[in-house]
């Protein structure tokens, strides 16, 4: 398992199993969004209290789930490239990055759209809107600082340390944000004990939420695929490749 | 010790031969400060009201301007390259220099708040709880800006990146300062608040030396 793992860390061996493995993932995430599209607008019935326009719940709760999800991705990457120095750990953190941030923009978005026929507001400071804003600041933060920094490897370390800096600091911000002020409702997936949305809602929103994921691992695999190359350029395999395809 | 005890004599030292250095943030948390009635209107009920929040945002800026000499002057003078060569512990090094810059700017800042909190009409107990709140929380702005200070220390003009790093670092300190600011406004215990700003602040003080020990050698190589 860790030989294999090792292995796939070499950035050829990257290289050709990504290209393998990406029309699946892009396969399966057209698959289950489309999917999760129809069921959501066409399947699910209307709610009670929200009429349609709770519909965009089905976009905006995966992307805030994988706003969260790529920031861990990064640190978690971002601590295998201190320790290890694994290239492909680097190219991984970097390539999320601007990935993360776009989920945490459409979250904003379609929270604020959301917001408007709900709340009567495009924007209220609540406390999860709030700590999502913070959270782009942090995504910006980290891409800023990555393209302050002209070498690749040590902008990747340096942009690693500020990620697990973050991440010690999101529970707290999160945390300190919900006591400042609090207006979004409760959660309704997560909580202990059985989930307070019916089957036909919980369906599409799962079915939305893996889509996301696998669309985020597919975009992923070319971003990553794209650096591995751009910082491979002098490398004998790049330019074997290069060959091939003239 | 002996070289904890050397490295704060000689950054008090240089900023005792470059007054102005240490001056001018405190000017600017003035000229701040003064700007907000002008802009707002001088209702005092009103001012009343939000100098807290006012006086804390300033302060975040305050220390952000001073946080990108931390360790600029040293890396220029290639003080900073000895660093990583002498026998100590760089994290002890370098929660030294954020003591000698806490001395500096914060302090400093913490003694001008009952002048700025009369300007803004606060009233006694509030200004004592303000007072409080300095305390613990400007040592973790100074370590936590320290780990952003040592990201961008190569950078030629790191100010504006330096405060994307750091200012949302800052939140929950701004949250839970201006909260316990509220509560003693309200005649409130603030005590709770208290405990947490502490809680942060030794969160930072174990922490943050370590994390920006590890930036300054990633940036330095």
């Amino acid at each position: 398992m860790f030989n294999a793992l090792h292995r796939l860390s070499s950035p050829p061996t990257f290289f050709a199993f990504a290209g393998r493995v990406l029309p699946w993932l892009m396969g399966g995430a057209l698959l289950l969004i489309t999917l999760g599209v129809y069921q959501g607008l066409v399947v699910a019935p209307p709610d009670y209290q929200q009429g349609d326009s709770y519909r965009i719940m089905f976009v905006h709760v995966p992307s805030a789930w994988m706003s969260l999800f790529i920031y861990m991705v990064m640190a978690g990457a971002g601590v295998i490239a201190l320790v290890w120095r694994i290239k492909l750990a680097e190219v991984i953190a970097s390539a999320s990055a601007p990935i993360g941030a776009s989920f945490t923009f459409l979250t904003l978005v379609t929270g604020s759209l959301w917001g408007k026929p709900m709340w009567g507001a495009w924007w209220v400071w609540d406390a999860r809107l709030t700590s999502e804003l913070i959270l782009l600041f942090l995504y910006l933060g980290y891409m800023g600082l990555e393209s302050a920094i002209p070498d690749k490897r040590s902008a990747a370390r340096a942009t690693a340390i500020l990620a697990l800096v973050g991440s010690v600091n999101i529970p707290i911000i999160h945390f300190s944000v919900e006591w400042w002020n609090t207006l979004h409702q409760g959660a309704t997936v997560t909580k202990l004990g059985a989930p307070s949305i019916h089957p036909s809602m919980l369906l599409p929103l799962l079915l939305m939420a893996v889509g996301f994921k696998l669309f985020y691992f597919a975009s992923l695999l070319v971003r990553a695929r794209c650096q591995m190359l751009e910082r491979e350029q002098r490398s004998s395999w790049v330019s074997a490749l290069v060959k091939e395809a003239i | 010790m002996l070289i904890a005890n050397s490295i704060v004599a000689r950054d008090l030292t240089l900023a005792l031969r470059r007054r102005s250095r240490v001056l001018q943030p405190l000017i600017f948390t003035l000229i701040c400060v003064s700007l907000f009635p002008l802009a707002l209107g001088a209702e005092v009920n009103m001012l009343t009201r939000i100098a807290p929040g006012v006086f804390w945002v300033i302060a975040l800026l305050s220390t952000q301007l001073t946080l990108e000499n931390l360790f600029q002057s040293d890396y220029e003078d290639g003080c900073l390259e000895q660093w990583m060569l002498v026998p100590y512990p760089l994290p002890l090094l370098i929660a030294t220099k954020v003591l000698a810059h806490w001395l500096i700017s914060a302090l400093p800042l913490i003694f001008m708040a009952p002048l700025i909190g009369v300007l803004l009409g606060m009233s006694a107990p509030v200004i004592s709880a303000l007072m409080i709140t300095l305390l613990l929380g400007t040592p973790v702005l100074s370590l936590v800006g320290a780990i952003g200070a040592a990201l961008t220390v190569t950078q030629r003009r790191g100010g504006v990146l330096l405060s994307l790093l750091v200012l949302p670092l800052y939140i929950p300190v701004l949250i839970f300062a201006t909260t316990a600011l509220e509560q003693a406004a309200a005649g409130l215990s603030y005590a709770p608040h208290l405990y947490l700003l502490g809680a942060l602040a030794m969160l930072a003080l174990t922490l943050a030396p370590l994390a920006a020990a590890a930036a300054l050698r990633i940036t330095l190589e």
